[in-house]
């Protein structure tokens, strides 16, 4: 059975990437099984999706542990321990980061024992809306199985895709076949794996739950201000900056808009932002009257303060 | 025949297009929404007649589909765990009318603390409901129970409102591969709703109520609502033969998996179950003889299809998707009050509560269980409930309370010793 996991932020399209995969294996004559993960978050928040494809049934269910293909859109998330990118791989395991990174170097970072591709972003370069589309995701996995021809790839996008209209069709085409073409030297690396067998299982660790007070064993959370421990911040894919030379310190629309409250007004006057929380909605961007907030592609932020450092 | 890849939430709402209802009230909930919004396009395309109607609340969406259902009309519905709750008062109160509709739905653990993932105290807090039950384990079987609950709920022998239940996640949001019947061989499976004596035209004004009762008359009402449900077992048996022979699939109130020669049975509802099929395979491989035995119906209690499936099997493993507070697993409950006194030299049976909040259940603890129930049938003694928890999951709720700074960061020492 071939099991694949996308990581990707909300609205990256991983849920996307999962169902033209899906269907793509289930025109190529495959029992099929695809889904989307997320809890409550919203766009930008780290979200994965799956697929699950045998000639025979899959009774298998849920979340897949022991993932044959992890690919991950966004690479900012591969040091991010909540988006679990690295979760139960082995070293048959096949990771393919969406990066301008070379391979070698996530490697090395990642101290991972198996193969390692990246593909840069079909987009890069473009604008925003642009950077990523499921199909460039789904085409990558396609041509690593091994096991969708280019013509499954391509009816799969288009049954997926027709609803969006034929604008959001043709990049995803685009994008798919050039990553299936990028991927090329690499057809069939991903094998399918195997069922945990019976055989040497590693029982649980079941423990026996100890009766516990309803001073600790309730639901309740005693601390103050304990959201800022969720660092919001990490959902954002695009940054607002300020530029200071440009602001008139009118000083309250920015942060009065803010919905994280995460802008707040120096002694000077000036808006600062909390980029741990702040998650890049752009609020802030379209209320400032001189326009001296425009937005950086996190990505781009991030590769900044890396040079800085 | 061509199968298309739906997830449950979209099988759910082929179920009702294809059974043609008349009126659907609404009312959106995390993991139900995608049903209504479907039929909503549907309906709002013309793809699909009918007419929905987005209610203010679950409590009078149920009231709504009631009522409707009490003027023979065909209805469909959809909620979840807490709307299901908050409608809580008319599940009572439309079964007690006897009006005959379906409602899906998709199961999500119950607050407090809050979970999007499925667990089914839900739906079982409607067990006593008057509703009657029938559990989805694949995404094909939600569209073929939606058609099922039809004719089950319909009939005149039984007449009463039917829940299909599918876990959310793991079905709502998951496609697999459905087969999606053909409008015709639906229309003659599944024929128009024939309401019989339930009418009501604006033509002709008459007035349908309930009278407040005495214990005499009142208790008259409830056991026939008892006796109605108890008659659902023989009509669902009818009803799934037939289905078979239109659709080519067998719909039994219990799936029998490798069970004939089992010596160990697995019992389980909802998806998760095809876990524990799956474990059944790889069991199988290494020589066990295992099984797993699933009751799609749940409500009424198809109590001699447990018997006959249990009859001879040295030991029972019961996984419990659901905790009764102060008492355990609900199916163990109810399962071992079927197998009381009416095996001779019965199995021993095991209790397991996993799942709860959606947390999965891995191959290895499938694995694990299958050893647990094997040792206890050797000793021939029952062993103690065992709630599917980790170590590293307990490891992981410390550091949790640690951040919700738990009684002054006492987390991981055992309080409620006195103080020394």
């Amino acid at each position: 059975m071939y099991r694949i996991r996308f990581h990707g932020r909300g609205g990256q399209g991983m849920k996307t990437a999962s169902r033209i995969l899906g269907t793509a294996f289930f025109l190529e004559g495959f029992e099929v099984q695809d889904a989307p993960r997320y809890g409550a978050e919203r766009r930008g928040a780290p979200i994965f999706a799956y697929v699950r494809a045998s000639k025979e049934a899959i009774n298998e269910r849920g979340i897949i542990k022991e993932p044959g293909l992890v690919i991950v859109a966004d690479d900012t998330l591969v040091a991010m321990p909540a988006a679990g990118v690295l979760q139960g791989v082995t070293e048959d395991t096949v990771i393919l980061i969406v990066s301008v990174i070379e391979a070698e170097l996530w490697k090395d970072r990642l101290n991972f024992p198996g193969r390692v591709l990246t593909v840069i972003p079909p987009g890069e370069g473009q604008s925003h809306e642009r950077a990523f589309t499921g199909g460039a995701i789904a085409g990558a996995a396609a041509r690593l199985t091994g096991a969708v021809s280019k013509a499954s790839l391509e009816e799969a996008i288009r049954e997926e895709l027709i609803p969006l209209g034929t604008k959001v069709v043709e990049e995803n085409l685009e994008d798919a076949l050039s990553v299936y073409e990028f991927m090329a030297e690499h057809e069939g690396c991903v094998a399918p794996g195997t069922a945990i067998a019976v055989e040497g299982f590693t029982p649980p660790n079941w423990v026996e739950l100890p009766f516990e007070d309803a001073r600790l064993s309730s639901p309740a959370i005693h601390a103050e201000a304990t959201s800022e421990q969720i660092k919001t911040g990490l959902w954002r894919t695009v940054r607002p900056v300020i530029d200071y030379e440009l602001c008139n310190r009118c000083s309250w629309l920015c942060s009065t808009f803010c919905p994280e409250s995460a802008i707040s007004v120096n002694e000077d006057g000036f808006p600062e932002i909390d980029y741990e929380h702040c998650k890049g909605c752009m609020i802030c961007m379209t209320q400032c009257p001189p326009h001296a907030i425009s937005g950086v592609l996190e990505r781009e932020a991030k590769g900044g303060e890396d040079n800085e450092t | 025949m061509k199968r298309r890849l739906l997830t449950g939430n979209g099988a759910a709402a082929w179920g009702a297009r294809l059974a043609n209802v008349d009126y659907v009230p609404a009312f959106p909930i995390t993991p139900q929404t995608e049903i209504i919004e479907t039929l909503g396009s549907w309906i709002d395309s013309k793809e699909m007649a009918g007419r929905m109607v987005t209610l203010e609340s679950e409590h009078s969406m149920v009231t709504a589909a009631g009522a409707a259902a009490a003027t023979g009309v065909r209805v469909f519905t959809a909620t979840s765990s807490q709307g299901l709750l908050y409608a809580m008062e008319m599940l009572y109160t439309v079964a007690g009318w006897r009006a005959p509709f379906v409602m899906v739905n998709v199961s999500r653990g119950l607050s407090a603390p809050i979970t999007l993932e499925p667990d089914h105290n839900d739906i079982l807090a409607a067990r006593d409901s008057g509703f009657l039950q029938i559990h989805a384990a694949t995404c094909q079987e939600v569209l073929d129970s939606v058609l099922m609950a039809y004719r089950l709920s319909e009939d005149a022998r039984v007449r009463l409102p039917v829940i299909v239940n599918l876990d959310g996640f793991y079905l709502s949001f998951t496609r697999e591969p459905v087969e999606v019947p053909k409008e015709d061989k639906v229309l003659s499976f599944l024929p128009p709703f024939d309401p019989e004596n339930i009418r009501f035209r604006a033509s002709t004004p008459i007035s349908q109520a309930v009278a407040v009762l005495g214990g005499g008359p009142y208790s008259y009402f409830r056991y026939e609502t008892h006796l109605a449900a108890l008659n659902a077992l023989s009509v669902f048996d009818e009803i799934s033969v037939e289905f078979g022979r239109f659709f080519g699939r067998s719909f039994d109130a219990v799936e029998a998996y490798r069970t004939e020669d089992a010596e160990f049975v697995f019992v389980m509802m909802g998806s998760f179950a095809t876990k524990a099929k799956e474990a059944t395979d790889r069991l199988r491989e290494a020589g066990w003889l295992v099984g797993l035995v699933r009751p799609k119906l749940f409500r009424p209690f198809p109590k001699e299809h447990f018997l006959k499936l249990l009859k001879g099997k040295k030991g029972i493993a019961v996984i419990d998707q659901n905790i009764s507070m102060g008492k355990g697993g609900v199916l163990y409950t109810e399962l071992a009050s079927v197998l009381y006194g009416s095996l001779d030299d019965g199995p021993v049976m095991a209790s397991f509560i996993g799942g709860l909040g959606g947390r999965d259940i891995s191959s290895e603890e499938f694995f694990e269980i299958a050893k647990v129930i094997r040792r206890a049938a050797e000793e021939g003694k029952a062993p103690p409930p065992r709630l599917l928890y980790t170590e590293e999951e307990l490891r992981e709720m410390r550091k949790l309370q640690v951040i919700a700074n738990a009684e002054r960061n006492q987390a991981g020492k055992r309080v409620g010793k006195k103080d020394e």
